[in-house]
This record gives C-alpha cells, structure tokens and sequence, in this order.
C-alpha cells in the first residue's frame, strides 16, 4: 500500500534539529519505507540528516510517501505530528 | 616579515564585554581542529580495518553520549536532552556512515580523513541553505563528526597548543565546558562569533580580566592560527593583521590603560563610606577559587556571592562533600576579606549544555531549577549544606538559597539545615553555628510577600538579573526582546526600595549581587535606597567606592527622589546618565570616536 499526503511547515522555526529527531523517531518505528520529498528531492524520513539537509522553513510544502504494509498508520502518526506542529508554537 | 604585505589589515566590531587591550597570535579553537593525521592507506588490505576502526569509535561515541545523557538525565529530566538525542541519531544515520565508509573504499583514505571530507560535504549542503536557523544546524554535524574523531584519536587531545606565550582564541562559540577545559592562563584575549555582555564567556572573561569582544558574527571565518590580532576590549573592535603604525598605537594603548588601572587600584583598599559617614559592604561576585587574588586587589571586603555551579559542571561525577568543602575552605583563606556568600546550587539548563540556541526553545529560567531542583533532589542538595555547614566552622560564612519564590521553600531549606547541624553535631564534626542564611531576591514573588520572608531569613541579596528578566517578563538572551531590559525601569526601582524597605523593617541587612551592583552608573542611585552590600565582579570594585567616597547619602536620596517624580525610563536614563556624567567625569570619560 502507498499513501501520499502533503503537508504545510506551519511551526515558526521550521524543521530543525529537534523536529526533524521527532519524524525520525516516528518513522523507524514502521517497517514502511517512508519519503519526504520537496522541490523535486527526495530523503527517507528514517535519515535525521537526510530530513536536514532538505531545508524546510516555516511556510514550505512537504509530500509525505509510505510505502508498506502499515503505510496508512505511519502517514497517520506523522499526519499528527504536522497537524500539531510538532508541539512548537 | 616577508607575508606582511599581503596580509591585509580587517577591523571587525562586536560587542566589548571585558575591557583592555590584549596584543597577541590568534589560536584558533574549533573542536574539530585537534590536530588530525590525514593519510593515505599505503595497501588495499587495510581498507577493512580502517572501516572497523571507524565502526568501533562510531560504537565508543554513541555510549559515551548514551552515558552523558543517563547521568544528566538523572539530574535534569528535562527536554533539553533532545540534543544528545539528536547527536546519536547522526552517528546512527545510514546516509553519514555509508558516505564515511565509501570514502575510505573508494579514496584509500584513513578514517579521521574520511570523517573530515563527509562533514565538509555537510557542510557545503548546509552552507547553501536560507534558512539561518537550519543553517546553523550544521553545529549539531560537526558535534557528532568531533565525538567520533576524538574517539580515533584515542585520547583527549588538549584544548590549548602548548605555546610559550598567550593567544588570543578566536572561535565561533565557546561552550562553558570549553572554557573549563582551557588552560586559562595562556589566555590573553578573546575574539567570539556568539555571545554579547551576560554569555558565558563574557562572565569568565570579566571575571578572570581577560580582555574580550564577543558578538563579531564572521571573525571565526576570516582568522587562522597564527595570525596577529588585537582586542580592544572596551571599545569592542578586533583589528587582524595590524598595520606597524596601529600596532604602535595599541601598544600605547595597552601600557595607558594598564597605568589607569594601576592608578585605580591605588585607592581601591580604600573603606566604601560617604561623605556623611555611611558605610556600604562591598563584595565581590566570583565563581572560581583562582578569582580570589583579584578580587583582594580590587578592594572587596568580602565575597558577596560565591556561584558553586562550577563545581557540577564539567566533571565526571557529581562531586562529593569532600570536593565542596575543599573549594569552601580555600573561598576562606584569604584574610582581608571578612565574610564569604555561598550560594547553593543554581542549574539552569543554560549553563548545562552547550548548545546556545536551546535556550532560545525551551523556558530553563522558569523551569526546574535552584532551589526548586534542590527540593526534589534533597539528597544532592543535603551534601553541599553539609560541606558549607562545615566550612562554617573556620570562618565567616554565610547560605545563600536562591530562586526562592514562597515561604515553604525558605523553611523546607532551613528544616534540611537544622537536620544536618544535628548529624553533624552528633557525628562531633565541627560545624559552624547560627550561620547566617540568607535569599535570593530574584522572583517578583519574593518582593511582593518581602516583608513575610524577612521574618524567617538573616539577610536578603537582590539578584537584579533574573528580577529584572521575570518582572518585565523578557528573556535576556532573546536579541529581539533584549532592548526592554530597562534597570531603571521604574517599576524595578519600586521593587528595589520595596525589598529595601521591607528587610529593614524587619532588622535584616539587604545586598545587591545582580549586574546593576556594578555599574557605576546606578550606584548613587542603590546609594538612595540604603543598600546595605553592593556585590560586584572585581573589576567594577574601584570605582563604584570611589563614587560612594565622593558622594554622600543625602546627595543620593536627593537624586532618588528625583528619579521617583519621573514614570517612565525613557526620562528617568537621561536625567541619571547626565547628573553622574557630569558630577563624576573621570568615572564616565567619553568615548572615543
């Protein structure tokens, strides 16, 4: 099963060090591959650098990609961690 | 010198937070720059050995920081443990590791090369990123790559080259663990990308007259090692590769302010007394044993605030009673100086980690900490007032709780007290008795119910710092905010007289240990209150007495009451700034353009 959802930055510093730690440990608790791509690159969200280096500003777009058997719980939880803004203002 | 000409001269300004004027080589401080061996593999088959070595320090760093985390965890339980989280995820990411291993395979590279070029690369992805703030990221890499190749290494490598002479340390930003574990004798300056007048750095800097000029953003990038370097500390500025005729200049510069200093110490033994016989305590505010000396030259009467933070910090285990009262005792040797403040533990998350952006996300100022943390952690907290109950036996020692915000943290602390003088008594270890205990005045709270804590305290130290932070509710370290920090607020100043006035009441002496004390520009204004200690680092001591020996009291509750009639700060800061201008002129020289 593949989902695909895109999701707003909407937290005021962006993906930093400590958000990005929070997608990745959200993301290796599935055995779904899980992708994030922006502007036309994509990272595994299992990767804490690859999540960095991709630069995700306040107000940017993020395609969320799960591919697996618990595709549809993955891009749930990590649904909620955007929704949530990640616990930031 | 032959590269003279084409080293060109570059004048950066920052912010000046530790006067002088220091004259010297640059050493330039990067974690990473611990002198690594990069070579070549001389034979394919040791390729795989090269990739486990690299394996087994990447395996060492992630216990290490496993290790440091379960011990401050233990301590903290707080969120800032994040960042260590964040550092074993790099050493555990697959991308870093694959990028790693590929260049030893491919480059026959060793592997504190090849951990060099992956963070190099990093560097470059990040080094193209707008976003400032994920730009800075790129710390978090090289945090992670330095755990590793010291690991390599297989020793702890020394912070400072072993140099004859002083440097100057130039660096994008120094951690308080950093500048523990530099050998602080050879240093002559300091040059900081970070920081501004209350960071770390520059507390250290003033404290041990250090000259320093921090705040300069790019002056990491534009020197190397070696380079010639000044640092006019008092006005801010760094000059790389001076020009012979500025160095001469500087020279002058250096001897003159030394001779100043030399005439402000003359008389800085000198008792702080007005014209009109009032005497004002003067402290000195340090942090480590070797800030004694100083503060005996400068003119303390006592120490006004020993900060024992210090000796938690940057060390591998929590220290024990013995390694408190060993610092205690050696607080109490010297002889003119007639009392000594410890104050208990006052962690914070700021001065814990490294990392200077944290304290910008979470709230370590309101959180868990001073007295709040020493109430939960009793046990932790029993073995310093045991070492400072015994230091009590062999001189004038006196408890500071700080951070108290209502009246059952003083008595849960005073219960803890009178448990411990018990077990001491009867363990017949000597033990000072009825040592005065005092508080912190830093929480508006504190203010407000003063009159009530009065009654169960010796003595009051208004900590203007944090009282400043909390009342106007602005956080010091946030640059955006940071302009609202308004001592002479008027609001502040009601605070000051309220606690004034409510110690008094009561018979309790009241002191002042925050910044405020020792800006010579607020002291016939504290004169005004009746303050009863101003506590200070050393090197403000001259002349705040020489002002309070040349004014008199009347003359400050004159001013006071002045100031009092205004209602905002915007009048109240020029009215102050030109009455003490123009009644001290040699205090307040102008500055030169």
């Amino acid at each position: 099963m593949t989902m695909i959802r895109t999701f707003e930055v909407r937290n005021k510093l962006g993906i930093h060090a400590r958000v990005a730690a929070k997608l990745v440990s959200v993301a290796v608790r599935f055995r779904s591959g899980i992708f994030f791509e922006k502007d036309g690159s994509e990272v595994n969200a299992k990767s804490l650098l690859g999540i960095l280096t991709m630069a995700c500003p306040q107000g940017s777009f993020l395609t969320v990609r799960a591919d697996g058997d618990d595709a549809a719980e993955a891009m749930e939880q990590i649904a909620r961690l955007f929704e949530e803004k990640f616990g930031e203002e | 010198m032959k590269s003279q000409q084409d080293k060109h001269t570059a004048v950066l300004r920052g912010v000046a937070v530790s006067p002088g004027i220091a004259i010297g080589k640059a050493f330039h401080f990067d974690r990473l720059e611990s002198q690594v061996s990069l070579y070549k593999l001389r034979d394919k088959g040791l390729i795989s050995h090269e990739i486990k070595r690299f394996r087994d320090s990447v395996a060492a760093s992630v216990r290490q920081l496993r290790e440091i985390r379960r011990k401050l965890g233990r301590l903290e339980g707080m969120d800032p443990l994040y960042i260590l989280d964040v550092h074993i995820m790099l050493l555990k990411d697959r991308s870093f590791l694959t990028q790693v291993t590929t260049f030893i395979r491919t480059m026959g590279v060793n592997a504190e090369w090849a951990v060099r070029m992956a963070i190099d690369k990093y560097r470059e992805i990040f080094d193209k990123v707008e976003d400032e703030y994920i730009r800075g990221r790129f710390s978090d890499i090289q945090y992670a790559g330095q755990q590793i190749l010291r690991n390599l290494g297989g020793r702890q490598k020394e912070a400072l080259p072993a140099m004859d002479e002083g440097v100057i340390v130039i660096a994008a930003d120094l951690s308080p663990a950093d500048t523990a574990q530099m050998k602080i004798d050879r240093v002559q300056g300091f040059a900081i990308d970070m920081g501004g007048k209350t960071s770390h750095t520059a507390i250290v800097a003033r404290s041990l007259e250090i000259p320093a000029v921090l705040g300069l953003e790019r002056i990491s990038r534009s020197v190397k090692t070696n380079d010639d370097v000044i640092i006019d500390g008092s006005a801010g500025l760094v000059i790389v590769n001076p020009d012979p005729e500025m160095l001469l200049r500087f020279e002058r510069k250096k001897r003159d302010y030394a001779e100043t200093r030399r005439e402000l110490l003359a008389d800085a033994r000198l008792p702080a007394v007005t014209g009109d016989g009032h005497a004002v305590d003067i402290g000195c505010n340090i942090e480590f044993i070797e800030e004694i000396p100083s503060a005996v030259t400068h003119g303390a009467d006592g120490i006004g605030l020993y900060r024992t933070e210090f000796l938690y910090i940057n060390r591998e285990q929590l220290p024990t009673e013995e390694d408190h009262l060993a610092n205690y005792r050696r607080v109490l040797t010297a002889e003119s100086l007639r009392w000594a403040t410890i104050r208990t533990l006052d962690l914070g998350g700021d001065k814990f980690f490294s990392d200077p952006k944290l304290a910008k996300e979470m709230n370590p100022q309101m959180g868990l900490r001073a007295i709040r943390l020493c109430l939960r952690e009793e046990e932790l907290f029993k073995v310093q007032l045991r070492a400072i109950l015994r230091a009590g036996a062999g001189g004038n020692v006196r408890i500071l709780i700080p951070m108290v915000s209502g009246i059952e943290e003083i008595r849960e602390a005073k219960r803890i007290l009178a448990e411990l003088q018990e077990d001491l008594a009867r363990e017949a270890i000597p033990a000072g008795q009825d040592m005065p205990v005092g508080i912190m005045i830093e929480v508006p709270s504190a203010v407000v119910i003063a009159d009530a804590l009065a009654r169960e305290v010796d003595f009051f130290s208004i900590g203007t710092n944090d009282l400043i932070q909390y009342a106007l509710a602005i956080d010091r370290i946030n640059e955006r905010v940071s302009y609202l920090y308004e001592p002479l607020h008027p609001a502040v100043l009601r605070l000051i007289r309220q606690v004034v006035d409510a110690g008094h009441r009561a018979g309790i002496p009241v002191a002042m240990c925050g910044e405020m004390a020792g800006d010579p520009l607020y002291t016939l204004v504290l004169l005004g209150f009746g303050i009863d200690e101003l506590s200070m680092n050393p090197l403000a001591i001259p002349r705040v007495k020489r002002i309070i020996r040349a004014s008199t009291q009347k003359e400050a509750r004159k001013l006071l009451k002045r100031v009092f009639s205004y209602s905002s700060a915007s009048e109240i800061r020029p009215y102050v700034e030109d009455y003490m201008r123009k009644r001290f002129p040699e205090a307040f020289p102008v500055a030169e353009s």
